[in-house]
């Protein structure tokens, strides 16, 4: 059998590490991480990370042309009336490269919590959002509790059941 | 040119086309900036009826139901 050439060997492996690349860079912040902070501008003013200490904050990223974003807002909804009380801040932060496409969707799909704008997707970035929607939980202390991307009503009661420990904590 | 050296630049060659040409795998479209692809006209059939009629057309014309992907004999009798 001929020898294989060491200069392929490692040229292969060079196309499979850049092939992997994307999948390595899509990994979500590891579970205890500090959440990035952020200020981000509102439809009334500002809202920032640091403004919501005390509180359990669900930070989910959304699009207006995000199909499941439609069925997470129904259901955030409830998370924010029955969860808002005991101490749970929702901040749903929209990347929408025009802030129009945003307002037609809340219309259609009306918001009680708070939500804000990051058409330059800079804090989805910090956050390394890798779908739409991606909901990241923030405990007291600032730590990522869990982090989800894709919206399915299967698992929507496992997400709650942790809002609700977050919360009695 | 020795055999050696040519066989070594060519497999320089070889290594160098590899990196180049999966240098695009690492290139991404991030989730935030996705909303131009997910509109409807990014879709590759963006109007489904009309891509219909024109299938109909097409395999009307050339006697070939199944050449757009579809199962089906040659006989152009539909």
């Amino acid at each position: 059998m001929k020898r294989g050439s060491p200069l392929l060997a490692a040229a292969f492996l060079a196309l499979l590490l850049l092939t992997l690349a994307p999948i390595a860079h899509a990994a979500a912040p590891a579970r205890g991480a500090v959440a990035p902070s952020f200020t981000l501008p509102t439809a009334t003013g500002s809202v920032s990370l640091d403004s919501l200490q005390g509180n359990v904050v669900l930070v989910d990223f959304w699009a207006s042309w995000c199909v499941p974003c439609k069925s997470s807002f129904p259901w955030m909804t409830a998370m924010h009336q029955r969860y808002g009380p005991k101490g749970l801040a929702i901040v749903a932060i929209n990347v929408d490269k025009s802030r129009k496409s945003a307002q037609e969707f809340l219309e259609k799909h009306p918001a009680p919590f708070i939500v804000a704008y990051d058409p330059d997707g800079k804090t989805a970035k910090a956050y390394h959002v890798w779908g739409m929607p991606t909901s990241y939980l923030v405990g007291h202390d600032r730590a990522i509790l869990f982090s989800r991307s894709g919206f399915d009503p299967k698992h929507a009661k496992d997400v709650e059941a942790m809002i609700a420990q977050a919360c009695a904590r | 040119m020795s055999g050696r050296v040519r066989r070594l630049l060519a497999r320089t060659f070889l290594a160098a086309a590899a990196a180049a040409s999966a240098g695009c795998a690492a290139m991404k479209v991030e989730p935030w900036d996705r909303d131009l692809l997910a509109e409807k006209k990014m879709s590759f059939t963006p109007a489904p009826l009309e891509s219909a009629i024109d299938d109909h057309v097409y395999f009307s014309k050339e006697g070939s139901t199944g050449g757009q992907g579809v199962g089906g004999g040659g006989c152009g009798c539909n």
